[in-house]
């Protein structure tokens, strides 16, 4: 009865070792792979609905989660936007600032002050700009007014703290200039649209189109040789006394923001000077 | 109440012309707010302040234009005249006395500071100035004039509340 159960439970564990030794080798691969197939697709189904019912429950949270995260992302864009835009316009202005330096550089005999400018005459017919600038940081009445590029115009109107400059562009504004070309002096004068146009120049000067205007010095209102712009055309008529020219301003005026102030320079009036009107 | 808020009121328009409106520009016309608030001010009904608001204004944009203070003064005046007698005219319909005050308040104030240029020896050219200046502000004016007259409509019936007969 005993060697009966030994040789059954003897021919059981060889059979188990054999299916081992099977499973470890491949051979029953096939074969399982059709067995665990209908338990993989149960719990493939029973795992797919308690994902089903875990994210019911949890989503929520989640969604509040994702939105606070949102809305803390989006704060962030806006800030580092708001980051840039500032960068931008501080690079802008730092280049504005380094070619207003480089003039300053090349016209070491001028004392500058910065400005920027504020506000523009609510005229259509005026060309004037108010600048932050006024007599509390030494700003007279007169005193020129130049941006990197060249002459903008003359200090009209002082407040403690403001001023308003005269553009050349005014239709008011006259300045006496020199050709450089010909070396022919002449006025320049603005007009209501901006335009600027030389008059008085002499029949007998030579002016050509690209020749540069630069102030002349001439009755004490400006330093002279400050570059005005260049000359697009020119007018000559035989039966008139002089000619004209039209000018191109070196200056954008509607690009226009910071400028600075010949605060060294005091106008000369010589009112006095003239003859009086009506005198032989 | 009405005479004092004229003061901020007008103040924030001179400021925002000055910075802003003056840069946008028609062909060479640019709108003028100042003078659309204050006639719009004087269309309304129930407004008896127009002439305190007219003056406000002539004294504030005085501090920033360049034309001459007694020009602009009595621009301001003259446009305020006008549009209290627009309203008179057409005080059953103050949008249109609006629009009609708006045009004749842009040429009134243009043809003073015409007048007032010369007189200070500045070539204004009048043909070439009604053309390329007078008739974009003109036409800038009345694009403005809609929307300012309701937002001054409002500040209107703010400070001046329609009596209920109880």
């Amino acid at each position: 009865m005993n060697s009966s159960r030994s040789f059954q439970t003897a021919t059981l564990a060889l059979v188990v070792i054999g299916i081992l030794l099977l499973a470890l080798g491949g051979y029953l691969s096939p074969l399982s792979r059709y067995a665990l197939a209908p338990f993989i697709g149960a719990q493939t189904w029973l795992a797919s609905r308690y994902q089903a019912v875990r994210d019911f429950i949890y989503a929520p949270r989640d969604v509040a989660l994702l939105s606070q995260q949102n809305a803390r992302l989006e704060a962030e864009i806006a800030r580092l936007q708001s980051q840039i835009i500032d960068l931008q316009q501080q690079n802008t202005q730092l280049q504005v600032l380094s070619a207003l330096l480089d003039f300053a550089s090349s016209h070491p005999e001028n004392e500058y002050l910065s400005a920027s400018i504020i506000g523009r005459d609510p005229s259509p017919f005026l060309y004037y700009v108010i600048i932050n600038r006024g007599s509390d940081d030494g700003l007279r009445r007169g005193m020129p007014v130049v941006s990197s590029q060249g002459l903008v115009g003359r200090v009209a109107a002082v407040t403690a703290n403001a001023a308003r400059v005269q553009l050349i562009t005014d239709p008011g504004m006259a300045v006496n200039i020199r050709l450089q070309g010909s070396g022919a002096e002449a006025v320049l004068q603005g007009s209501i649209t901006g335009e600027l146009t030389l008059t008085s120049i002499p029949q007998e000067a030579e002016v050509q189109t690209g020749d540069l205007v630069l102030t002349s010095g001439l009755g004490g209102n400006y330093p002279p040789n400050i570059l005005i712009g260049q000359v697009s055309g020119v007018r000559q008529s035989p039966v008139e006394l002089f000619q004209t020219a039209s000018i191109q301003p070196i200056v954008d005026f509607s690009q226009l923001d910071i400028v600075l102030v010949i605060v060294n320079f005091r106008p000369i009036d010589i009112t006095p000077l003239l003859p009086p009107s009506g005198a032989p | 109440m009405a005479i004092l808020i004229a003061i901020p009121v007008i103040g924030f328009v001179v400021i925002l012309q000055s910075a802003v409106l003056s840069q946008v520009r028609l062909l060479y016309g640019m709108v003028d707010l100042v003078l659309l608030v204050l006639v719009a001010w004087a269309v309304r009904e129930r407004v008896n302040t127009a002439w305190h608001w007219g003056f406000i204004a002539g004294v504030l944009v005085s501090l920033v234009t360049a034309v001459p203070a007694p020009a602009v003064m009595l621009s301001y005046l003259l446009v305020t005249g006008g549009a209290v007698l627009l309203k008179r005219i057409f005080w059953a319909r103050p949008l249109l006395a609006m629009v009609m005050a708006a045009i004749a308040g842009t040429l009134i104030s243009h043809g003073v500071s015409q007048v007032a240029l010369r007189l200070a020896n500045i070539p204004v050219p009048v043909v070439q100035a009604f053309n390329i200046v007078t008739l974009p502000s003109v036409l800038l004016n009345l694009l403005l004039a809609i929307p300012v007259f309701a937002f001054v409509s409002d500040l209107a019936n703010w400070l001046n509340p329609k009596e209920i007969e109880i």
